[in-house]
């Protein structure tokens, strides 16, 4: 393997001394010259026209500057989802909706002097509803009897993608290949199973919030907590009217998004008062906001129907998915595809597949991105069925999926059939060591020792299960990431990209690219990553795209950078460049011995001869996402008395290329697994027969905690990826993927009881206990 | 009203409303290190400690801690004299998006002040009021022994 300095290596995260001081800033800590406060009213009908809206009273409240709503502030139709122009998303939504279509829909935004006067004046905001039937069971969306959502709103897709309105389908994702009756009809088994999976929240730890400022010259500043402030700005310019050139989106620390900051709420809002009233705004949400006004991960009905040989291979496999979008369609088409896309893949030998998704609307919150998107809920209930598979065969499940998953050098015919909501792109797997994943984590967790053994301790039973699964990196012929790079006097170097760090480390990471390509320590590379006025475009931190595709794009602009260092340096030494060799932060003449700085060389330029700064841009396209692929194994103590589940270890084994940061790689695979185990077990929304959720606090919606977690392993193995930067890959969504169905696994390794729906309830479990006992 | 609070060593008169948090009023007046993750108590990212106790500030009216020692991440080391726990959690890959680490290093600290060589056990203990999302607690806990280790061979 190559040896590199600075890739590859655990460097300490650039920005992790000033978070652990306390001296980075977060949206809602940045100080705003006399702003004005914005609050929201909710409606709490789930489906209803707004037959009045009386702003009069809150309108004579103390500090109330203004009340926009439906009636005085009209927008076209758009999507809140972040994503690229045109969007798959519907546009499906206004800032303020005439007709209401879930408890907690925002229907008034009051501005006034402070928090608490904006506060109460919302409470004071009178509206009159006609209500409408509601409609909350996903799987009756589309029955005729169902109320038409939007069907009578010209409701429309922006892409040529399928959406009926009428149907109350926001989305539709149907392929097929190969002949699924011969296929069946080949089968010896049939298998024919459905799983549910949940409403969940990202609770990234820092809430929402937005502030709207005016610059010296007039233009607007959005500091907002957002994963995408380049389609931040383009969709606060057109809903609120704002031309664009006069508006500045700038990102500063976020604490946390998880999927749940790619989509744009409070900037519209801040931006429309900020700008009407030419008053600096600020909006920040509370945790109960966050809850029901922001977005969560779409629940997913999800059947699988396989037709398996006795010799145990897969003579076809039909997916049917309904997925719940809730009120409004934003992820729901893209969402909807990666639960097939993401997943169907992963068993590629499969001659015969059928998928069937459509996502549809109901009278409930809003989905949107979620880590995983798609393929977590797919993937619970591929790796249950294939569990139960294996059992009927006899044959061990790891030694199942290591007989079916794709491999190097292989392909799926689902890659060509499903990108983001159209036609996908083709691709070889060139980098895949999930068999190699799957024998250490078996080793880690003592598969061999453990499985099938319901160790006994009273009334508790240790089961072992497991789980694999794949994503992507960044979605191909799409994402677009720049960077851009000027070299300074004393031979460090800036380095601009409109990659999002939102957390996770991506400015380090992309220093670390620039400095190995470069041959400079990383403190040479200063960073300055998304403000829509100083650094390039990129289109956010999603879909496991910023080491790959913008990692790609620093790679190529530190090339270029480097080839204008040699040329330069050659004029200064008069030597052949075949006889330069870069070493740290030099360049050496191999003829002479001779070695010119940096600083000399960029001084060279800058000040002496051919005058100009040492500086170039570079952009990247993947025309392929290469999938880091990850096996993951729960050990788990059932009590069969009480249902109650402790996940006692749980290890996950990833492959994701070369991990150009271990430490950081480590770090995304413990958090998303941490989220997948609290995912499984306690986290959900819990709705009243009304619609409205009732346990929107965290002392309801359980979060999982140190007191809470198991023994934790976690382990890296390296891979190359030919076509990454430095050989890398993604890892940031893959590993909450596992943990539902490993655990889900594990529960019937232990008591012999499936368990179809999340969560992983004690009373769901001890029903299944009991109906198995009794039946 | 106004009162008088001493943070980080320094004494300050601020005014306040009557109803107001320590929270609120310590982001009102310079401390943005102290977070906002849910004002409802749970999350433990506003926590501080009040008269070298861990308390979390969205639940402390503010009336109730004038004239008390009050001290938060910024007290304890700064990006160029950083505390022990505070190389610690950065070495150890604890801070991803940050968001959570102000309050966990305090956490931290309370436990070391009053047990420098905690069990695994008791690192778990003392942190369950300090939700993260990020790290899934690991290296979080690492931190923590890390530091534990450093500064009991320093004492």
């Amino acid at each position: 393997m190559t040896d590199f300095s600075v890739v590859g290596k655990p460097v300490l995260k650039v920005d992790s001394l000033s978070l652990a001081c306390g001296a980075a800033r977060y949206t809602a800590d940045y100080e705003v010259r006399d702003p004005l406060y914005l609050a929201f009213a909710y409606s709490p009908v789930a489906h209803g026209d707004i037959v009045s809206l009386d702003d009069s009273e809150a309108r004579a409240m103390e500090g109330v500057v203004d009340v926009f709503h439906a009636f005085n502030t009209e927008t076209e139709l758009f999507t809140t989802a972040g994503q690229g122009y045109p969007e798959p998303s519907p546009y499906d939504t206004r800032l303020f909706n005439k007709r209401v279509r879930y408890a907690g829909e925002i229907v008034a935004a009051v501005l006034a002097g402070t928090r608490s006067e904006a506060r109460a004046a919302a409470a004071a905001v009178k509206v009159e509803y006609a209500p409408l039937p509601t409609l909350f069971d996903p799987e009756k969306a589309m029955d005729k009897e169902s109320p038409s959502l939007h069907g009578e709103d010209g409701a429309y897709a922006p892409l040529p993608v399928p959406f009926r309105a009428e149907e109350n389908v926001a989305g539709e994702v149907l392929f097929s290949f190969g002949d699924m009756e011969k296929g069946f009809a080949d089968a010896d088994f049939i298998v024919d199973e459905t799983y549910r999976t949940h409403y969940t929240a990202h609770c990234a730890l820092e809430p929402h919030a937005a502030s709207a400022f005016f610059d010296e010259k007039g233009r607007l500043v959005i500091v907002a907590t957002t994963q995408v402030p380049f389609h931040a700005r383009r969709t606060v310019s057109r809903v609120i009217g704002i031309p664009a050139h006069m508006i500045r989106v700038i990102k500063p620390r976020i604490g946390g998004g998880f999927g749940s900051k790619q989509e744009i709420i409070l900037e519209l809002y801040a931006a429309l008062a900020a700008w009407k009233h030419k008053r600096n705004v600020k909006a920040e949400m509370s945790r109960s906001e966050v809850f029901t006004a922001a977005r969560t991960r779409h629940p997913m009905r999800v059947r699988i129907k396989t037709g398996v040989k006795n010799d145990g291979s897969i003579t076809a496999l039909d997916m049917g998915d309904v997925m719940n979008t809730g009120a409004y369609g934003a992820h729901a088409l893209t969402v909807l595809s990666n639960a097939g896309s993401k997943v169907l893949p992963m068993f590629n030998k499969i001659e015969n597949m059928n998928f069937v998704g459509r996502a549809v609307y109901t009278n409930l919150p809003i989905g949107g991105a979620y880590r995983g998107y798609g393929a977590t809920q797919g993937y619970f209930a591929f790796n249950q069925q294939m569990d139960g598979i294996a059992r009927r065969l006899g044959i061990d499940f790891l030694d199942f999926v290591k007989r079916h998953h794709i491999r190097e050098g292989e392909t799926s015919e689902v890659f060509k059939a499903i990108g983001e909501g159209t036609e996908g792109v083709s691709q070889i797997i060139r980098s895949c060591k999930l068999g190699e994943c799957i024998d250490k984590g078996a080793e880690a967790i003592g598969w061999n020792r453990l499985r099938g053994k319901k160790v006994t301790n009273g009334p508790v039973v240790k089961g072992i299960g497991a789980a694999v699964s794949m994503q992507g990196s960044g979605i191909p012929q799409v994402d677009m990431a720049s960077a851009s790079m000027k070299m300074n006097d004393d031979g460090s170097f800036h380095l601009y990209v409109g990659a999002t760090d939102i957390g996770t480390g991506s400015d380090t990471i992309l220093s670390q690219i620039a400095a190995e390509t470069l041959n400079v320590p990383l403190e040479m590379i200063l960073i300055l990553s998304s403000d829509t006025d100083l650094t390039p475009f990129d289109t956010g931190a999603y879909a496991s795209s910023t080491t790959y595709v913008s990692g790609q794009a620093v790679l190529r602009c530190a090339e270029k950078v480097r080839s204008q260092i040699l040329s330069v340096a050659e004029k200064m030494t008069g030597a052949t460049p075949e006889n330069l060799v870069f070493k740290e932060s030099r360049v050496l003449n191999t003829a002479t011995g001779e070695e010119t700085s940096f600083s000399d060389i960029a001084c060279f330029a800058m000040y002496s001869h051919d005058q100009f700064q040492i500086q170039a841009s570079a952009s990247f396209t993947g025309s392929e996402s290469p999938p880091p692929f990850m096996a993951q194994f729960a050990e788990v103590d059932v009590d069969t008395e009480t249902g109650k589940v402790r996940v006692v270890k749980f290890v996950s084994v990833g492959d994701c290329g070369r991990p150009l940061n271990p430490k950081l790689v480590e770090g995304q695979i413990e958090g998303a697994t941490m989220n997948g185990i609290s995912y499984a077990l306690t986290e959900q929304y819990i709705f009243n027969s009304k619609g409205k959720m009732t346990n929107n606090s965290f002392w309801d919606y359980k979060l999982f905690g140190t007191l809470d977690m198991p023994e934790m392993k976690t382990i890296v193995v390296d891979s190359d990826e030919p076509t990454g930067p430095y050989g890398a890959k993604s890892i940031s969504e893959i590993g909450i993927n596992g943990p539902a169905p490993a655990i889900a696994n594990a529960i019937y390794d232990a008591v012999g009881a499936r368990i179809y729906d999340l969560p992983l309830t004690p009373e769901k479990v001890l029903k299944a206990i009991r109906a198995r006992t009794e039946g | 009203m106004k009162g008088s609070f001493l943070v980080n060593g320094r004494t300050n008169e601020w005014a306040f409303e009557p109803d107001a948090t320590l929270l609120d009023v310590l982001r009102a007046n310079g401390h943005p290190e102290v977070h906002r993750g849910c004002d409802e108590g749970v999350c433990g990212s506003c926590a501080v400690l009040l008269e070298g106790k861990l308390v979390n500030s969205c639940q402390v009216f503010a009336a109730s801690a004038m004239e008390k020692d009050i001290l938060t991440v910024a007290g304890i080391g700064t990006i160029h004299e950083p505390h022990p726990l505070q190389t610690a959690f950065v070495e150890s890959g604890a801070v991803q998006c940050g968001f959570c680490t102000p309050a966990a290093i305090l956490a931290s600290l309370a436990l070391l002040r009053r047990n420098p060589n905690p069990s695994d056990e008791e690192i778990h203990s003392a942190l369950d009021g300090n939700y993260c999302r990020c790290t899934g607690y690991v290296k979080i806990i690492e931190a923590v022994r890390l530091a534990s280790r450093r500064m009991s061979s320093h004492d």
